[in-house]
């Protein structure tokens, strides 16, 4: 039986972006990353318009995280003292396509460690592995807007995706992107406006709409992932409308909203199953439902986790 | 497809006679057209439109029922693609596979095994909702035994899986009170599987390997009689199917077209349990109103049975929590109170940061209808009179010997007119949640 056509035509598509500069391009990275893309949504259409596969960045800190879970820490048991190794580890090991920087140590709270550390930290991580890296602060604006133009000057040319900028503080940061060649990540808090309110600014700036990847905040599965899930099913719409502030490739933090939940870390909780398997199936199946809302990169932490996810996407994405 | 108001009117008697409220038959039509109104209203409406508006008017999916009693689920009646448009409709059925091939012991551990598969999760209880009982073993009379089993041994719903018509009619013999599903009609078992399903009163699988065949099929089906059927797209790789779930929602949501009308169901059983989970949760997410897997791993089960609840929640409604008081950890007597708002995310993030503080606590959760602290304090949910009556609602007092209560950051503009009104010692807390640990550990000491 023949069956009515689907033809939607959608006048707009979501922005491509390519994470990394090698030699040529005036860095040091041995491969660039390239991300967004989509022409319709999830699954919508045909294969074709699909755009590029999502990747996966794992996370590395610049300090030893204190507050781990073991189930999550083990199996960084030898390199938590050395981001450098670290992130070896999570490229040659564990497959990494991105290494997310993050920099929680220079936090006021959290050891309030100062530029010259952070600097060597990147310089460090930039020197052990050829992938492209993203350079997280550590959420704190004033001391983000210290260390990070440092950060971004010790990896000028890298093509590096640095951030997170907000509605509320996005000047120092977004200059320094511009001046060092990086590319920008735009915060908002689960709000839709005011995640096109930060676009908008930066842009303002002078900084380029096709340089920029959009972070809506992440909710753990269990813990408001749908209001994430909804807010990125309606920024592809957008995009796909011909909105070019709402076009930008989006970036999720799994790896930190899953693990910080009870049912992630709770070693006594009869009938739930063993904690060293629920950590990582918790972490993987919140990366698993935001894919399904069009989730262009995703940061992460446990290796069994990202071997999930990585196997869904190549058998979603594969040519 | 709805119909307009002016194809309605066409239908109506034109009368104006007034007998269903409205001024005139146009009146009334439009509002028919709009939902506002029932053609009952109406009584001297023809037979003839009658059938017409009904026929327009069914859901573009159809709801499919399955299994007896409490224990039975729905599937189907969907109106949209993405959940904030409206709200998905049918939380999918989760089903375990039993194979016919286990007898005695082996099979009532493995009925077990999937019927301990229920977890409480927010108040709410949640669990696999469905046995699919495989005909591995080829033989009619395994398969109605262990059919007639995991009817015994489970309250769950049934779902009979052989592509067999004698091996369905033996277990639908012994299990057709309870409703099962049966699963499945092809192309070349149509006519004698739509038979045992129209004698039986039970819901049909309609399986093939492409959408132009299962739209073919569920005709066939219907011609028969059958009218609850459910859609399985049989693939070869996950993608292929999650491409064809969407495609046909948008078939039968945006088009209407009326072959493919029905709710679907997919089977993940290749894999590991973390492979099966996965492939799961992405089948929940994209349009699988049941989804049949292989592992029994509680570990596997609670995140994608969170993922049915979560996706399925209703987005115009902020999710809450019950408003009382919460014991983190073990708390005595010294041990600190805080109090947030009752929305549930406000809640859960507390929650998860006064756990990481490692500090037993008790978390009073105030009822300001499902809004955040500044929401709730703007618009007056949130002020010393809800945080005290909730204090004597709750008999906090009477749970700690201290009289000191920790505040949301947020809110310390408050603290003066609630010293007073409780005649507690308020201690402003940070405001951001992430701060409590550090909080907890260090200030309140």
């Amino acid at each position: 039986m023949s069956v009515p056509e689907i033809a939607e035509s959608f006048i707009g598509s979501v922005t491509q972006v390519t994470l990394g500069a090698t030699e040529e391009a005036g860095g040091t990275r041995s491969s660039t990353v390239t991300v967004g893309g989509s022409r319709n949504v999830v699954y919508g259409g045909s294969i074709d318009d699909t755009g590029q596969k999502p990747v996966i960045a794992m996370d590395v800190l610049d300090v030893r995280p204190d507050d781990w879970p073991d189930a999550l820490a083990q199996p960084y048991e030898d390199v938590l003292d050395s981001p450098a190794d670290w992130a070896k580890k999570c490229v040659d090991e564990f497959g990494a396509d991105l290494i997310c920087l993050k920099f929680d140590g220079i936090h006021p709270d959290k050891g309030d460690k100062d530029a010259s550390g952070a600097v060597k930290v990147t310089k460090e991580v930039l020197g052990a592995v050829g992938v492209p890296l993203i350079l997280w602060g550590c959420g704190n604006d004033e001391k983000d807007n210290q260390v990070m133009p440092k950060v971004s000057e010790a990896a000028k040319g890298e093509n590096c995706l640095i951030g997170t900028v907000a509605e509320d503080n996005y000047k120092s940061l977004t200059a320094i992107a511009l001046a060092d060649g990086h590319l920008l990540i735009t915060r908002a808090p689960l709000d839709i406006n005011i995640a096109k309110q930060v676009n908008i600014l930066v842009s303002d700036m002078g900084f380029p709409l096709e340089r920029i990847v959009t972070f809506q905040t992440t909710g753990a599965l269990g813990y408001g992932i749908e209001y994430a899930y909804s807010i990125q099913e309606r920024q592809r719409q957008a995009a796909l409308g011909g909105d070019k502030m709402m076009a930008m490739p989006v970036i999720c933090d799994v790896g930190y909203e899953s693990w910080r939940v009870k049912e992630a870390k709770l070693t006594d909780a009869p009938g739930w199953g063993a904690v060293e398997d629920r950590g990582p199936m918790w972490e993987a199946t919140t990366a698993i439902c935001l894919l399904q809302a069009g989730a262009d990169i995703i940061r992460m932490r446990h290796p069994r986790a990202v071997a999930a996810v990585k196997n869904f996407i190549n058998q979603i994405w594969a040519v | 497809m709805a119909l307009t108001g002016l194809e309605i009117f066409k239908l109506l008697p034109k009368t104006n006679c007034k007998k269903c409220g409205m001024p005139t038959c146009l009146a009334f039509a439009m509002q028919l057209a709009q939902k506002r109104a029932k053609l009952d209203d109406c009584p001297c409406v023809s037979e003839e439109a009658k059938q017409t508006l009904a026929a327009a008017a069914a859901p573009p999916m159809r709801l499919v029922k399955f299994g007896k009693g409490e224990r039975g689920v729905q599937i189907g009646q969907e109106t949209v693609m993405f959940r904030h448009e409206e709200k998905f409709y049918s939380p999918t059925v989760l089903a375990v596979t039993v194979s016919d091939k286990l007898t005695g012991e082996d099979l009532k551990k493995r009925i077990e095994s999937i019927n301990a598969l229920q977890f409480e999760r927010v108040g709410a209880k949640i669990g696999v909702n469905a046995i699919a009982v495989i005909n591995d073993s080829g033989s009619a009379d395994a398969f109605a035994a262990a059919a007639a089993q995991a009817g015994e041994s489970s309250g769950l719903a049934l779902i009979l899986v052989s592509q067999n018509p004698s091996a369905i009619a033996a277990a639908v013999g012994k299990t057709a009170e309870a409703t099962p599903l049966i699963a499945s009609a092809k192309a070349d078992t149509v006519e004698a599987m739509a038979k045992i399903a129209k004698e039986n009163n039970c819901p049909l699988v309609a399986q093939a390997e492409s959408i132009e065949a299962l739209a073919e099929l569920t005709e066939k089906i219907k011609s028969q009689g059958v009218e609850d059927i459910v859609l399985s797209l049989e693939t070869r790789s996950l993608r292929d199917q999650l491409y064809g779930l969407s495609r046909m929602r948008a078939l039968s949501l945006k088009k209407v077209f009326r072959p493919l009308g029905y709710p679907t169901l997919s089977f993940v059983t290749d894999g590991d349990s973390d492979q099966q989970a996965v492939a799961a949760a992405s089948l929940i997410c994209k349009y699988s109103g049941i989804v049949v897997v292989d592992t029994v791993e509680p570990y596997a089960f609670l995140p994608i049975l969170t993922t049915v609840m979560n996706i399925f929640t209703d987005p115009q409604k902020p999710v809450q929590v019950e408003p009382k008081v919460y014991s983190i950890g073990e708390p005595d007597k010294n041990a600190p109170v805080l109090f947030t708002t009752n929305f549930s995310l406000t809640y859960y993030t507390v929650e998860s940061d006064v756990e990481a503080s490692r500090v037993p606590s008790y978390i009073l959760v105030v009822d300001t209808e499902g809004t955040s602290v500044l929401t709730a304090y703007s618009g007056d949910k949130l002020n010393e009179k809800a945080v005290a009556d909730a204090m004597a609602k709750y008999n906090i007092e009477g749970q700690v010997s201290h009289r000191k209560l920790i505040i949301p950051g947020y809110v310390a503009v408050m603290s003066g007119k609630l010293e007073e009104a409780t005649n507690w010692e308020i201690m402003v807390g940070p405001r951001e949640s992430s701060m409590l640990p550090k909080y907890l550990q260090e200030v309140w000491k």
